[in-house]
């Protein structure tokens, strides 16, 4: 084939083209995970007791708050990385001073309480059933917003892969928040952080392989 | 003749508005880069310039199917750039070269020269057309190549509007992933 023959070809008939699409592809992706995430946890595990309550509603509310904190820098990060050569205009440094923060607020928590129940702090309930929630639940968003980055075209697929997995988890933990009943800063450091972390690093060694176009 | 960046922008922004005339000088410019680049990167590490043409025509089928990533309010041939990299890499990983190689470069090297002799690529159109469905065959044969408009293929075949830009569009596509994967068999 002649480089100009293709040139005609790929020239005749073009269609005008909308470059806000990104926004919208990934934004919606992000909104159809959470949803399907909190669907999920509703289902499946239910609403935590007394949702309704105040004393149930604002730790539960705050949870999911702190993760949107993270969550909304990491969107627009990725949004970013799905263009080529975007990862020249993103910094690290941005996202990672929501968690930075929350990780320094556990260790305060737990200096200024006496050590003997630092064991029900940081264990809390059921810090099982989070760390195996989060991940499995992140499953579905990780998909959907996988399936909306491979319309784009990244140009470094394991840093977009993180943010792909980052953005998951947070969407997954807001909605485990939902059935969550462990309220403790150390809990909520270490097992929501520790579970976003293992999103961020699944999807950091799997987008070369699910990104490539 | 080399890059300049406005004018280049100027062309893309119009090409995305829909303008057939400024979308084709917009490629074949591009096409002269990236054939510069191409061979410049494929000569230093010993590969033979004949993967130029190939891999020339894989960045603009990417420039293409991805143009809707391009934002209008940046610089174009950064863009530009970070495709034709990222479709040499792609190349050179699938061809098991190796990666140490290639040199950090930039932007500028790209808009430096260009090379308007094209040569031939050992894509064959007509091969990779005949691996599509018929009906994303079809109409990119009748849109694409033999210019027909939407409005006219969609009578011809029944089809609605919608449903022909879809089939070129996925069409196009489909021809991207197999013209890349070429270098695996």
């Amino acid at each position: 084939m002649k480089t100009d023959d293709l040139i005609a070809m790929l020239s005749t008939n073009v269609e005008p083209v909308d470059h806000r699409q990104i926004v919208r592809s990934i934004g919606m992706a992000v909104a159809a995970g959470t949803a399907l995430a909190v669907g999920i946890v509703l289902f499946v595990l239910g609403p935590r007791a007394g949702l309704t309550t105040i004393a149930a509603f604002i730790p539960a509310l705050l949870k999911v708050a702190v993760t949107a904190i993270i969550l909304v820098p990491a969107s627009i990060y990725l949004i970013r990385l799905t263009r080529p050569g975007g990862e020249r205009r993103s910094s690290v440094a941005l996202v990672a001073l929501p968690f930075i923060a929350v990780m320094l607020l556990a260790v305060l928590s737990l200096t200024f309480a006496p050590s003997y129940h630092w064991n029900g702090t940081i264990l809390g309930d059921d810090w099982l059933e989070c760390l195996i929630s989060i991940p499995l639940i992140a499953i579905v968003p990780f998909s959907v917003i996988v399936w909306a980055v491979r319309q784009m075209a990244p140009t470094d697929l394991a840093r977009t892969g993180a943010f792909v997995g980052l953005v998951a988890g947070c969407v997954s933990a807001i909605g485990y928040a939902v059935h969550c009943a462990d309220d403790s800063v150390p809990f909520f450091a270490l097992w929501y952080g520790g579970t976003i972390a293992l999103c961020t690093f699944a999807g950091w060694k799997l987008g070369p392989k699910l990104l490539r176009w | 003749m080399v890059a300049n960046e406005a004018e280049l922008r100027g062309l893309m922004r119009a090409s995305l508005r829909g303008d057939a005339a400024a979308y084709r000088a917009l490629l074949s410019r591009l096409s002269a880069n990236l054939r510069a680049y191409y061979k410049g990167r494929l000569a230093r590490i010993g590969r033979s310039a004949a993967e130029a043409e190939d891999l020339t025509q894989e960045a603009l089928m990417a420039v293409h199917t991805r143009r809707h990533t391009y934002d209008p309010a940046v610089p174009l041939m950064p863009w530009v750039h970070a495709i034709a990299r990222y479709k040499l890499i792609d190349h050179l990983r699938q061809t098991h070269a190796s990666m140490k190689d290639l040199p950090i470069d930039d932007a500028e090297e790209i808009m430096a020269q260009d090379h308007h002799v094209g040569s031939e690529s050992a894509h064959d159109l007509n091969r990779l057309l005949g691996q599509l469905p018929d009906k994303m065959r079809r109409t990119i044969q009748s849109v694409k190549l033999d210019g027909l408009s939407v409005a006219e293929t969609a009578s011809q075949y029944g089809m609605s509007e919608s449903d022909v830009k879809v089939s070129v569009h996925r069409g196009l596509k489909a021809l991207v992933t197999s013209v890349a994967r070429k270098g695996r068999l």
